[in-house]
């Protein structure tokens, strides 16, 4: 087990680190940090759907909470290292309440589509409806429609005036999303993560087994609003500018579709899937010939269609079915049951 | 005297105007089997889901080793050391047999002893050559054994089973059977079931349930033979 652990901890690392330094060769480090940031907020719900079997409609809800809380607590606090912590604090917070209730209240499936949903509508109409004086938080302003722009972005912690952008701030991304992969990975490989997968499959099992369920939920559902908010916390300093578009539908639609496409059930997937989708939509934004929201529906479709399980899943079968080299039945049976998790 | 592990008071259970479950009063002593039996809409499922915390009693008690645990959720009286296995299996089908066992031994073990406690659930209920199966392509029997699994890896000491027979085949029933012997050795057992043939072989004390109360405890054969109950279960006016 922990050997494992090791060997797959040096891989990640090897390959980030080889990832880190060839990428920037091929597409310059602004747009890379941006793909990185959905990539860290793909995975955000990656964790909670994909290992969890919570359909949050509301990612983008905890995105623009964490991206709202650093700019205003960077309007009033002046220097990032805070922030940044209350970024990834808030939207925790408020998934840890929003969850209970929904958890707690024993709603499932699709009716956590719908809340979830609906608080994201909420949370927009009432961020568009703060222009006026009244809306002030501190010295930070809400500023309705138009956003808060002109915040202290992220700086070397302590020191103010050492501002962390362009490459350096690419390089911070990088290494954050590494940072959160590995910690998903080891929530996975704990028994609190074969729990939650445990409850995906069957919640009222895992209850009558003596799991509170409703508790565990709780946790995930707040440990994926927190990515999610670091996420946003991270857009807030490379926009420069939060708007109350980071709480659309659009935005929240859009990060369901890199995960189906990315693959659910898999850790890489749905950041793949980010990245992959954002880029494409860079690439489609510099022409007019084709409308890029067309070009996401019909993906998605595509690969409802023929590709259920998502890029990552599929490769992964391939690879196996082509050049995997099969161990001994006995053994590869002992290790599929000890169960190290796949993907 | 016996410990007492499971006591139900005025056990009341109404839907709107339906009584489903009519002032039962039922008590189980310790490594006791017994087996619940009636005719469909007898209330013997409302009484399951009363005890293991799935409904709510409109009125009543439910004690378990003389702990009030009426409105408890069904986590709760798990975590007491109760076994659950409901009607239809419920299982993690995406996962394997091993992992599915393990979940449950993980809840009261540390992971290495839940690792060696899942290895001997295995054997002990001859799940070997299907361990590493991911249990939704496994058949019905092979589904139920492994709940059954799932049940005795938190070793508990009250297991309820609703309708562990149906669907099995005779080698599964007469394998059943046994484990639940072995069971009693550090259980007490509570069967809801239909199959008067698999009740018969494993010989215990029967609580009839009709029109939602109990209509009659004795052991298996002095039921049998009773006119009334013959009279419920062929649907006469008794």
């Amino acid at each position: 087990m922990t050997q494992s652990w090791q060997k797959e901890l040096i891989q990640t690392l090897i390959v980030a680190a080889v990832l880190m330094y060839l990428l920037p060769f091929a597409i310059n480090t602004f747009t890379l940090s941006i793909l990185l940031i959905y990539g860290m907020l793909g995975l955000s719900l990656g964790l909670i759907w994909g290992f969890g079997g919570i359909l949050c409609f509301g990612q983008a809800a905890f995105f623009g909470l964490g991206a709202y809380a650093y700019a205003i607590a960077a309007v009033n606090i002046g220097e990032s290292t805070f922030p940044l912590l209350f970024a990834i604090l808030v939207p925790a917070l408020f998934a840890m309440l929003l969850g209970a209730m929904m958890f707690y209240g024993r709603l499932a499936d699709v009716y956590l589509g719908v809340i979830t949903l609906v608080v994201t509508l909420i949370l927009f109409k009432f961020i568009n409806s703060t222009a006026g004086p009244a809306y002030v938080i501190g010295k930070a302003r809400l500023g309705g429609y138009n956003g808060i722009p002109g915040f202290q972005t992220l700086n070397v912690p302590g020191r103010p005036d050492d501002y962390i952008w362009g490459d350096a701030f690419y390089y911070v991304c990088f290494a954050a999303l590494v940072a959160v992969y590995l910690l998903v990975t080891c929530l996975l490989r704990s028994s609190f993560g074969r729990i939650a997968v445990g409850i995906r499959e069957n919640d009222q099992r895992m209850s009558l087994m003596g799991y509170d369920t409703r508790a565990r939920k709780t946790v995930l559902f707040a440990i994926g609003a927190a990515i999610a908010g670091l996420a946003g916390g991270l857009f807030a300093n490379w926009a420069e500018i939060v708007t109350p578009g980071l709480f659309s539908l659009g935005q929240s639609a859009e990060i369901i579709v890199w995960c189906i496409v990315g693959g659910l059930g898999t850790r890489l997937g749905p950041i793949l899937g980010a990245a992959g989708l954002a880029y494409l939509k860079f690439l489609l934004g510099q022409q007019s010939l084709i409308d890029n929201t067309l070009i996401t529906g019909l993906i998605l479709v595509l690969f409802v269609l023929f590709l259920p399980k998502g890029i990552v899943p599929a490769v992964v079968n391939l690879w196996t079915v082509s050049f995997g080299r099969r161990p001994k039945k006995s053994q590869r049976n002992m290790r599929r049951a000890r169960g190290g998790h796949n993907g | 005297m016996a410990e007492v592990v499971l006591e139900t008071q005025n056990l009341t259970m109404r839907f709107g105007g339906v009584v489903a479950s009519d002032n039962v009063n039922f008590k189980l002593n310790a490594r006791e089997l017994r087996c619940l039996i009636g005719p469909n809409g007898a209330g013997k499922s409302t009484f399951f889901k009363c005890v293991t915390g799935l409904l709510t009693p409109s009125d009543g008690h439910v004690f378990m080793r003389g702990d009030d645990v009426t409105g408890w959720a069904p986590h709760q009286i798990a975590s007491l050391g109760v076994g659950i296995k409901t009607q239809v299996p419920s299982v993690m089908d995406g996962l394997s047999a091993f992992k599915n066992i393990w979940l449950s031994a993980r809840r009261f073990l540390s992971v290495a002893e839940a690792n060696h406690k899942t290895d001997e659930v295995i054997s002990r209920l001859s799940l070997n050559n299907i361990a590493s199966a991911e249990l939704g392509r496994l058949a019905h029997g092979e589904r139920q054994r492994v709940e059954l699994g799932i049940v005795l890896a938190g070793d508990p000491w009250l297991v309820l089973l609703d309708e562990p027979a149906a669907g099995m085949t005779a080698e599964d029933v007469e394998q059943m059977t046994q484990v639940i012997h072995e069971m009693l050795h550090t259980t007490a057992v509570v069967i809801v079931e239909h199959d008067m043939q698999f009740i018969r072989s494993i010989a215990s004390t029967v609580t009839v349930f009709h029109q939602g109360a109990v209509l009659m405890e004795d052991h298996v054969d002095r039921v049998m033979a009773d006119p009334t109950v013959r009279n419920v279960y062929l649907g006469k006016n008794a």
